[in-house]
Parts: C-alpha cells; sequence; structure tokens
C-alpha cells in the first residue's frame, strides 16, 4: 500500500495533492480536526477523486469550519447548528452525481442535531458522515457535549454524569451501512477508513475521536490524546486496496474479512479482537455497549453492507443530475395539460 | 298540523317571487361520515346546471366524528364568497340539528332525518322530513356501507327538490367515481332513491331553485392547493421535500399525483424525488440543500411549520440560495384553529428569520393565480436567488372554486445566473458575490460544474464578494448595502397588482389573496345600497410594486381589506409607503377563522364612513 513515503507526485488521475488542499486553519494548534482535514486531504488525493466532484457539507462549530482546510476545489456548504444532513440530502438528490462529505462535530451531531442524525442514518443517503468528536463545545469555550463519556472532568472540574451518546451503535441501529471509529492520532487506521469511505455507495459513519487541546486535553477527560492512546482498542486492522491498484493475496485469509466495494476495491479488515464479524449488526452494538462499560474505546470499521439499496436508489431517479435536467424533460407537454383541464371541466 | 300549515303559508306567499340561482345551502353532518364525496357531487352537479356555484368545507380539526359543515352557494351574479347565512339547511347531524336550524333566516328550508322530529322547532321555516335510515336500509343492503351511501341520498333529495336533473347528477357521479362502477352503482342507486322519494312524497313548498343557465361552460372546478401542485409540476419543480401538515398537505400530494403520471420516463425513471423529511427544518433544509445544487426545489407548510423554518430561510437570505415555500395560511397564533382560514402570517413571512431579512412573497387571490404564481415563484427564486414564499390560504387552498381554465406556459424557465466551465475557462475567475450587473444579484455556479475555478465556500457566517470568511466592518456593509439593491430588483421582477377598478374615485380599496372573492361582491353592494362607488387594487407581491404606493396617492382615503386582527397588510404598507400617504390607510378585519364574507365588510365600511 502506499504510504506517505512514496507517495507519487501525481495521483492516477494526474493531479498533485496540492489541488487537494484548502485554505490555512484557524482552529488551534494541535486539533485534532486539523489532523482529520489533512487524512481527508491524503484519502481524497489517493483515491483520485475528481475535486469537482465532491460538495463538503457542515453545521456548525469547530468541526464545521473544517471543510475550508481541505478541497478548496470542492464546493462547500456551511449551513446552520445540527442540520448539516439536511443540506446533505438535498443536495445529495439534486445532483446524484456528486460525493457528498459531511463534516460535524458531537454538539453538531449528538445534540441540537440528533434528530437529522437519525433520519439522516434511516435514509442510507449516499455519503460520507465524519464527527470530528472532542466531547466538548469549543467555540463557547468548554461545555460538556452529549458524547462526554460518564465521570470525565472539565478543565473548571465539573464531572459529567449522563451517559454518552455513543453514534457509532446509534448509527449501525439505524440503518448506515458503514460505521466505524477511529482517532485523529491514528494516521494509518483513519487515512485506510477514509479511503474505504470514498469507495463506499451507501451512508458511513465515521466517528474520529478528535481531542480539544484547548478545553479537553487534561488528565481526566476521556477524549485527550493521554487518554486514548492509553485506552484504544481496535477490533481490526484495515487493509484498503482501490480498484486502480494490483490486488496482491499474501495473507492469512482465515484471519482477515474482506470486501468487495461496489467500485471494485478491497476491503480487508485483519481481526484483532476475537471473532469480530462486521457484517453482524446485533454484535456490533453488543460489543460497542461493552467496551463502554470497560472504559474501552473500540476503534475499526465496525459495521458494513455492501448490499443495502441506498437513498438515491430507492427514489428510482434518471441518472442525470436532477438539478440541470433541461425544461424538455422537466416541464410537461401541452397535449398532457389539455388532458388534464379537460379532467377538470 | 298548524306549524307546518304556518311554514307553508309563509313559504307560499314567497313563492310567487321564486328565488333562482341566488343562495345558499348548508349541509351539516358528522366529519369521517364520507359526507365529502355527496358534497362534491351537489356542487358539481349544479355547476353541470351552469350555474356559478362554489363550496367551503368548514371541517373540524379531528379524523372522525366531530360536527363539520360544507356551504354550498350558487349565485347567479358569479359571486363565490362565504355567505354570511345560508337559506337552506340538510340537517345531517342530530347533536348540531337544534342550533342550525335556529340559525336560519326566516322562510328558510331544512331537509332532515323525519326521526329527528325538528318540525316544531321553528314556525317560520320549511321543513321536508326524509326517513334516511329507512331508504337507505331499502337500497344498501350491505350495513357497514350505509353511512356513506346515506349521504348520496339527501344529494338526490335535494337534486329533486331544486330541480337538478337526475342525468346532471348522474354525470357528476361519473366524474366523482371514474371507473369505480361498483361505487358508481351503488351511490347512483342512493341518489335516484332519494330523488324518487321526493318526487313521490314531498311537496315543493319553498321558493328556491336552480335553473339552467350557461355561465360554466368550458370552466374548470379545483381547489387552490391542487393548482398550486399543478403550477410547480409545470415549473419543472425537481426535488420536493415536506412535511405534513394541514391545510397544506393536498398540495404536495397533488404535486406527487402528478409528476409521478407526468414526470416519468419511458425507461420508468422519476425525472424528481419527492421527500418527506422528519420535520419542517428537515424539509427547508433539503429545498436549500438541493437549490444550492441547482435544482428547482419547493416545499409546502402552514404557519407551525413556517415558524420551525425561520432559521433555514435566514441562512438562505444571507448565502443567497433559491428555493420555494408555499404556506397555506391556517388560522394561528400558535396551533390555533388547523382547519379555519386566516391570512396571519404575511409579517413573519416578509421578515421570517432574525437579523435583518426579508422575502419576496407572491399573494394568488385565485385558483388560475395559484397555478400562475406558483410558477412565477420558481423563476423569481432562481433569478434573485433567495427563497420566496408563495401564500395562499385554506379557504383558497382546500375549497374547490370555479375557475377559466389555466394557460399553458409559455415563457420559458428563467433559471437565473449560473456560470457553467465554459463561461468559467472564457472568464479565468469568478467572485460569487460580486454585482457585475448592478441587480444586487451575482452569478453562481453549480456544485459538480467541473472545472477548478467553478467552487466557492457558502456561509451563513459572514462573507465578503469572493465569499470568503469576513467580520470587516466594510466587507459586511458592501454585502448588506447589495442585498438591499436586490431586493429593490425584486419590486420590479414580482407580479404587479392588478387594478380590478381605478376610475378617479375619492375612495379606494386594497385587498389580497382570497379576500379578493368577498370585497368584488362587497363593492357591488357597496354601490347598491350606498351609491359610494370605488376603486379597488389587488396585490400580489412583496416588495411592493411602484403602482401600489400611486394608487394610494390618487385617493382620499384607502381601506386595506384583509383576514387577521393586525392589519399586517397594512403595517407592511406603512412601511413602504411615503410618508405623507401613511395616514389615509384605514382597515377593514375580519378574523374570525371562518372565510370572510361581502355583508362583513360592507357593513365595517359603513360604519367607518358613517352611512
Amino acid at each position: 500500500m502506499a504510504t506517505a513515503a512514496s507517495t507519487p507526485k501525481v495521483n492516477h488521475i494526474g493531479l498533485p495533492i496540492l489541488e487537494y488542499r484548502g485554505g490555512k486553519s484557524t482552529l488551534c494548534a494541535g486539533c485534532g480536526h486539523n489532523a482529520i482535514a489533512e487524512r481527508i486531504t491524503d484519502a481524497m488525493f489517493e483515491m483520485g477523486v475528481e475535486p469537482e466532484r465532491v460538495a463538503k457539507m457542515s453545521g456548525i462549530g469547530c468541526s464545521s469550519k473544517s471543510p475550508a482546510y481541505f478541497l478548496g476545489r470542492s464546493h462547500s456548504f456551511n449551513g446552520v447548528h445540527g442540520r448539516m444532513p439536511a443540506t446533505a440530502s438535498g443536495a445529495a438528490v439534486a445532483n446524484r452525481t456528486l460525493k457528498v462529505l459531511g463534516v460535524s462535530g458531537d454538539g453538531d451531531t449528538a445534540s441540537i442535531g440528533a434528530g437529522q442524525f437519525i433520519h439522516l442514518m434511516r435514509r442510507n443517503l449516499p455519503m460520507i458522515y465524519i464527527i470530528e468528536n472532542n466531547g466538548v463545545y469549543g467555540l463557547t469555550k468548554g461545555q460538556f457535549s452529549a458524547t462526554a463519556d460518564m465521570g470525565s472532568k472539565l478543565k473548571t472540574g465539573v464531572i459529567n454524569h449522563l451517559p454518552p451518546i455513543d453514534t457509532c451503535a446509534l448509527a449501525i441501529q439505524l440503518g448506515a451501512t458503514f460505521v466505524g471509529r477511529s482517532f485523529s492520532g491514528d494516521k494509518k487506521q483513519l487515512l485506510s477508513m477514509l479511503k474505504a469511505a470514498i469507495a463506499h455507495k451507501g451512508t458511513v459513519l465515521l466517528d474520529v475521536i478528535s481531542p480539544c487541546v484547548t478545553f479537553n486535553d487534561h488528565e481526566g477527560s476521556t477524549k485527550s490524546y493521554k487518554f486514548m492512546q492509553e485506552n484504544d482498542e481496535p477490533v481490526n486492522e484495515i487493509g484498503f486496496v482501490p480498484s486502480f491498484d494490483d490486488i496482491e493475496v499474501d495473507y492469512d485469509s482465515g484471519q482477515i474479512y474482506e470486501v468487495e466495494m461496489h467500485d471494485g476495491s478491497n476491503l480487508r479488515l485483519r481481526k484483532l479482537l476475537e471473532d469480530y464479524d462486521p457484517s453482524d449488526k446485533a454484535n456490533a452494538v453488543r460489543t460497542l455497549m461493552e467496551s463502554q462499560a470497560n472504559d474501552e474505546i473500540l476503534t475499526g470499521v465496525f459495521y458494513i453492507n455492501t448490499e443495502q439499496p441506498t437513498f438515491v436508489d430507492l427514489l428510482n431517479m434518471v441518472e442525470e443530475p436532477l438539478a440541470t435536467l433541461p425544461e424538455s424533460v422537466t416541464r410537461p407537454s401541452k397535449e398532457a395539460f389539455e388532458s388534464l383541464m379537460a379532467e377538470l371541466r | 298540523m298548524a306549524t307546518v300549515d304556518l311554514a307553508l303559508g309563509q313559504i307560499q306567499g314567497s313563492s310567487s317571487t321564486r328565488v333562482i340561482n341566488d343562495f345558499s345551502i348548508n349541509v351539516a353532518t358528522v366529519n369521517g361520515s364520507g359526507s365529502q364525496s355527496a358534497n362534491s357531487v351537489l356542487l358539481k352537479s349544479i355547476f353541470g346546471m351552469g350555474v356559478p356555484v362554489g363550496g367551503k368545507n368548514l371541517f373540524p380539526s379531528n379524523i372522525a366524528g366531530q360536527p363539520t359543515w360544507f356551504l354550498i352557494r350558487a349565485s347567479k351574479d358569479g359571486y363565490p364568497a362565504r355567505k354570511s347565512v345560508s337559506e337552506i339547511l340538510i340537517a345531517m347531524n342530530p347533536e348540531t340539528a337544534q342550533s342550525d336550524v335556529a340559525a336560519l333566516p326566516p322562510g328558510g328550508v331544512v331537509i332532515c332525518e323525519e326521526k329527528l322530529n325538528l318540525e316544531e322547532s321553528r314556525q317560520d321555516v320549511t321543513f321536508y322530513p326524509v326517513p334516511f335510515d329507512k331508504i337507505t336500509a331499502a337500497v344498501c343492503p350491505e350495513a357497514k356501507l350505509r353511512k356513506l351511501v346515506k349521504n348520496m341520498l339527501y344529494v338526490g333529495v335535494a337534486a329533486q327538490l331544486l330541480g337538478i336533473d337526475l342525468e346532471q347528477v348522474e354525470s357528476s357521479l361519473r366524474w366523482q367515481f371514474g371507473k369505480k362502477q361498483k361505487a358508481f352503482d351503488l351511490n347512483f342507486g342512493a341518489a335516484k332513491a332519494g330523488y324518487e322519494y321526493a318526487r313521490e312524497n314531498l311537496v315543493k313548498s319553498d321558493p328556491f331553485v336552480i335553473e339552467r343557465m350557461n355561465e360554466t361552460a368550458g370552466k374548470i372546478l379545483i381547489d387552490g392547493n391542487e393548482a398550486c401542485g399543478m403550477g410547480a409540476v409545470f415549473a419543472g419543480v425537481t426535488v420536493i421535500a415536506w412535511y405534513p401538515i394541514t391545510p397544506s398537505t393536498s398540495t404536495i400530494e397533488a404535486a406527487t399525483g402528478l409528476l409521478k403520471k407526468l414526470r416519468v420516463t419511458p425507461e420508468g425513471k422519476a425525472t424528481f424525488a419527492v421527500i418527506q423529511a422528519e420535520d419542517e427544518l428537515a424539509a427547508i433544509g433539503m429545498v436549500l440543500g438541493a437549490g444550492w445544487a441547482g435544482a428547482r426545489a419547493m416545499t409546502a407548510t402552514s404557519g407551525p411549520g413556517m415558524s420551525l423554518m425561520a432559521e433555514f430561510c435566514g441562512l438562505g437570505y444571507f448565502a443567497e440560495i433559491p428555493g420555494v415555500i408555499i404556506n397555506v395560511q391556517r388560522t394561528g397564533p400558535s396551533t390555533g384553529m388547523p382547519t379555519r382560514t386566516q391570512q396571519s402570517d404575511l409579517l413573519s413571512a416578509a421578515f421570517l428569520s432574525h437579523g435583518d431579512t426579508k422575502f419576496p412573497i407572491l399573494l394568488p387571490g385565485s385558483v388560475k393565480e395559484c397555478f400562475e404564481l406558483t410558477q412565477a415563484a420558481f423563476d423569481l427564486t432562481e433569478r434573485l436567488q433567495t427563497p420566496v414564499f408563495v401564500l395562499s390560504d385554506l379557504d383558497l387552498g382546500m375549497n374547490n372554486w370555479i375557475s377559466e381554465p389555466f394557460d399553458y406556459p409559455t415563457k420559458p424557465l428563467d433559471r437565473g445566473k449560473v456560470l457553467t466551465a465554459e463561461d468559467l475557462e472564457r472568464l479565468g475567475s469568478f467572485a460569487r458575490y460580486r454585482d457585475v450587473d448592478g441587480d444586487g444579484v451575482g452569478w453562481r455556479t453549480l456544485p459538480g460544474t467541473m472545472h477548478p475555478k467553478a467552487a466557492y465556500f457558502t456561509r451563513g457566517s459572514g462573507h465578503n464578494h469572493a465569499a470568503a470568511y469576513t467580520e470587516k466592518p466594510d466587507e459586511y456593509l458592501a454585502v448588506m448595502e447589495r442585498l438591499e439593491r436586490k431586493f429593490e430588483s425584486a419590486r420590479g421582477l414580482a407580479p404587479a397588482p392588478v387594478a380590478v377598478k381605478n376610475s378617479g374615485a375619492k375612495i379606494g380599496f386594497i385587498a389580497y389573496g382570497s379576500t379578493d372573492f368577498a370585497l368584488r361582491e362587497s363593492l357591488d353592494e357597496i354601490e347598491k345600497q350606498y351609491g359610494v362607488e370605488a376603486d379597488y387594487l389587488r396585490i400580489r407581491a412583496f416588495p411592493f410594486a411602484k403602482e401600489i404606493g400611486e394608487f394610494v396617492a390618487a385617493h382620499e382615503r384607502v381601506y386595506v381589506v384583509e383576514q387577521n386582527r393586525d392589519a399586517q397588510m397594512a403595517s407592511l404598507l406603512k412601511l413602504d409607503l411615503a410618508a405623507g400617504q401613511v395616514g389615509k390607510l384605514r382597515s377593514i378585519l375580519h378574523y374570525n377563522g371562518l372565510p370572510v364574507d361581502a355583508q362583513s365588510i360592507t357593513k365595517e365600511f359603513a360604519r367607518q364612513e358613517g352611512l
């Protein structure tokens, strides 16, 4: 697999990585979100996605600013708080040829946007939904969010006594077809996961723990760099071979869960947690719930289903984008109109 | 019986002056009893007799079991508005029968179930007691269908008493039931049984009759919601996102039905998407997401839904994204009376959302305009790159109205200012919010435009002409001032007002939307009763065209007639008129939830004028 060091100057569609970069980040130095923006840049570059095909969607918050920091050649829509799913749905349906990438935060998703998050997952809309999860509200200076773990402590000493919302367990239960968790500090895992996400055709939900260096990186936080380094338990190791690369076959197939993605690429999940089967919904949810009780932060691909029809499939639309259908297609004929009038007489 | 004799005597006195094609029928039923189709058939039968007719469904916010009234007004003069009193009552609801009878004017008529023994209650009205239950049992062996069939009996009885041809009822039933032969047979059987019962057992002793006219030939009968839905389809709508809410739901249902019929390719693929969202916040979010991506997108809602859409609409205003919002207004505030009508969302639509926001609003005043202005809204929203409202109301939206047939649109769709990859190649670059044409509207690119310079960053936060984030006062001001210029451009692009009458009178009237029907009738009354001739201008859009200010300037005083408590249109006008003109405005307001009637307007005008 390609690594950062051996990356060629241009990708397979002939673009250098520069064409995938965005503006300079205005987030705090060391913010996990910056690392995620870099991994998105790398993944899109390595996968050879045409930047103009990507629609970057976001809500409000530190996370939702980050689309400005990658893919400057892609259209971007920074909407209102907690409502990225709605704008993403509208865009995805209006132009089915777009690769829709949503970036949200834990407040944007699990609190104000919980309703829209839930309904988006149900629809299996073709899009990648990334939660940059730091457990706090940064722009309003450090209040707990709904993903903060029980017993975790704010800088001010306030303890969280409410159970966290596990967005991954929720997404699996609701109908998302690619669900994983990663850590902004784990370059390799996050990059592989993003590349596989790009190859998937339904809803991808990636919960990426992304420490907030200013408000939630202290002793007592469960979303800090230190806590993640000590408690990160991958359920599998992700190998991803894009469709345009040669597939090697030197692995121990008994330890590998292999998935053929719809674009012909190949996802290999090496089992780290004993007998973890990412096609088993109920087991995935149970495993996540158990890990929470044990104070472990599981990462990896928890669930994948490449068979489920997407929302766009269900709408049974023409292949061309609805947005640019010509008038000859969208305005019914005069004859059709006259017969409607006749029925009303 | 003495009481009956007395009643008959009164009617006979007036029957020498027959009342032809000029009365109102009140059908009182229980909702959920299936009376809707019977009422449609009766209405359509009068329409088929060539007599101008209008229907109003006064229904409760309830699935089944509550009282409901359907008003059918036959008007030889073509007045479709609600009449303040109905002369004929079809009393099918025992619970409200007493009060319904009490509301009749002297000389009124009651068709009722024999068992109710209503005849004792009034001596100055004519009663036609009919053993509905007995006849129903005879014509409908299936007990569970009797409740529905019973309604068609009163259609037959009323038809016979009023002189509506049975053939006319038959063809209306054909129209109602289409190819459902079994339903047609059962219902026609019932209507016929009612008709025959009346012919053999009832002696016509009231003055009200329907006589054939030729006033409806070639006309259509349609409700405003269906007309709006049809407008959207012929405007080439491609994405609809919505959440069900009374009284707007049938707009989307009508549009969806037409899309499935007319907008599927020979290969069976849809050229549209209809999404039932999880709430109105999501519905408008999807509309804006789709509009941003270049689709002709719309939603339909009512007051509470529009309130929920406020924040997103502000984003649409500031980030300049097209989208059509049809609001079929109901009675507010809050949940209010969901099945009653009002024009009380005007101000909140005009300034929906926090900060300095404002939106173009189109105000259809007939079913034909529901069709036309919905189309206009799509052109306007893409031309101006801002959300556009269409404000209809329950009266216009959910009741059937006679109309001239609509016209097939001849103007090509206006998709607004969109740069293609070829344009960008030629131009070298573009700045999303630069006012290159001086009309306040920038050029946009759509996501998916395959050019390295196509992208821009859409945001509701402070931005400059190049769509870059800013908190600089001068850059912010430049955007806000351009948005103001854009709103000025909207004045010239939105549909102009209609000068219904402008012949130099001293007194002017202004109205909009469904108030038009009652006001036209009232103006005739005012002229007849008081000899006052007044001019009338009907507003069709906000921001206001210059003709509106000119109309006010040309009159000594101007009555603004509208269906809300707070004189919302008058208030909006006051913000716009020259200072010296503001004092000319008076208000005539009607807001009890029932559609405004001419008599109420006439009375209030006379009071204010001291006539």
